[in-house]
């Protein structure tokens, strides 16, 4: 049984291409904020999953009394940020490996940033401009 | 290991080709999830009433169903990425990659059997149960 042949990775053509270290720093990136997040979404799923009856629990006054500390706050603004950066790019590998045409690539990643930055923004402004005298 | 030719495509078969596709179907699931979960809490800025209405689909047992998904995704995901990691970074990682498969999953196991009971008690209650 003959090994298959495999062409070189790198064209020659992009061999004088500009490269940075993007990619390493993302690469970086994933492992660092994934392990930080393991312990903030599983400390959170548990909580509002498992603990004192679960999901059942959970309603207004039950999110007023949580973001009341400034600890919850910053757990929440921690994950929603890290958590959506490590998704986003996350999802910048899967349309780069699957979107083949240069168009839909792009597009592609301009609705994923632009709905992501979009959900970064929101949910940071709800958890600072909360109001629990609300209604 | 799976003894295939490898013609025609990259990917061997085994444990480490499908804990990679899990890890991508997991990832790409959660993330959506995650955008409709601050849409949801959004609306604690719209008025308590808002809130405690979606919120209320929440504790129906379908949607909890979906919770258990959820969270067995997100351990999933949690875990095989502290293998990835340990594949990375720690010297012997590569030559106990598969054991670390097994073991992660008998963590998900374990963890998720009497978290799917204790997750869904309250459907089962609201449904089969009688209530004195």
């Amino acid at each position: 049984m003959s090994a298959p042949s495999i062409e070189t990775p790198r064209s020659l053509s992009r061999r004088n291409a500009q490269r940075s270290n993007f990619e390493l720093y993302s690469w970086l990136f994933m492992r660092v904020s994934g392990i930080v997040l393991v312990f903030l979404v599983l400390g959170h799923l548990f909580i509002m999953n498992f603990l004192d009856g679960g999901v059942q629990r959970i309603n207004f006054a039950f999110v007023a009394g949580r973001w009341a500390s400034p600890f919850w706050q910053v757990w929440d603004l921690t994950m929603l940020w890290l958590a959506m950066l490590h998704g986003t790019n996350g999802m910048r590998t899967i349309i780069n490996d699957y979107a083949e045409r240069d168009q839909t690539r792009f597009w592609l990643k301009m609705v994923l940033y632009v709905s992501s930055a979009f959900i970064i923004l929101l949910g940071t402004l709800v958890i600072f401009t909360f109001d629990p005298n609300l209604g | 290991m799976a003894t295939t030719t490898p013609v025609g495509t990259l990917y061997r078969g085994g444990e480490g080709m499908w804990t990679w596709v899990l890890h991508r179907i997991t990832g790409v699931g959660v993330f959506f999830f995650l955008f409709v979960h601050v849409l949801d809490t959004a609306l604690v800025r719209v008025s308590p009433e808002a809130y405690d209405i979606v919120i209320a689909t929440y504790k129906t047992p379908i949607v909890a169903l979906l919770e258990v998904g959820l969270v067995g995704a997100v351990l999933f995901h949690a875990l095989n990425g502290l293998r990835v990691i340990a594949v990375d970074f720690w010297s012997k990682g590569p030559r106990f990659q598969r054991q670390m498969t097994w073991g992660i999953a008998a963590v998900w196991l374990v963890v998720m059997v009497p978290g799917a009971y204790y997750m869904l008690m309250h459907s089962i209650e609201a449904m089969f149960g009688s209530t004195p």
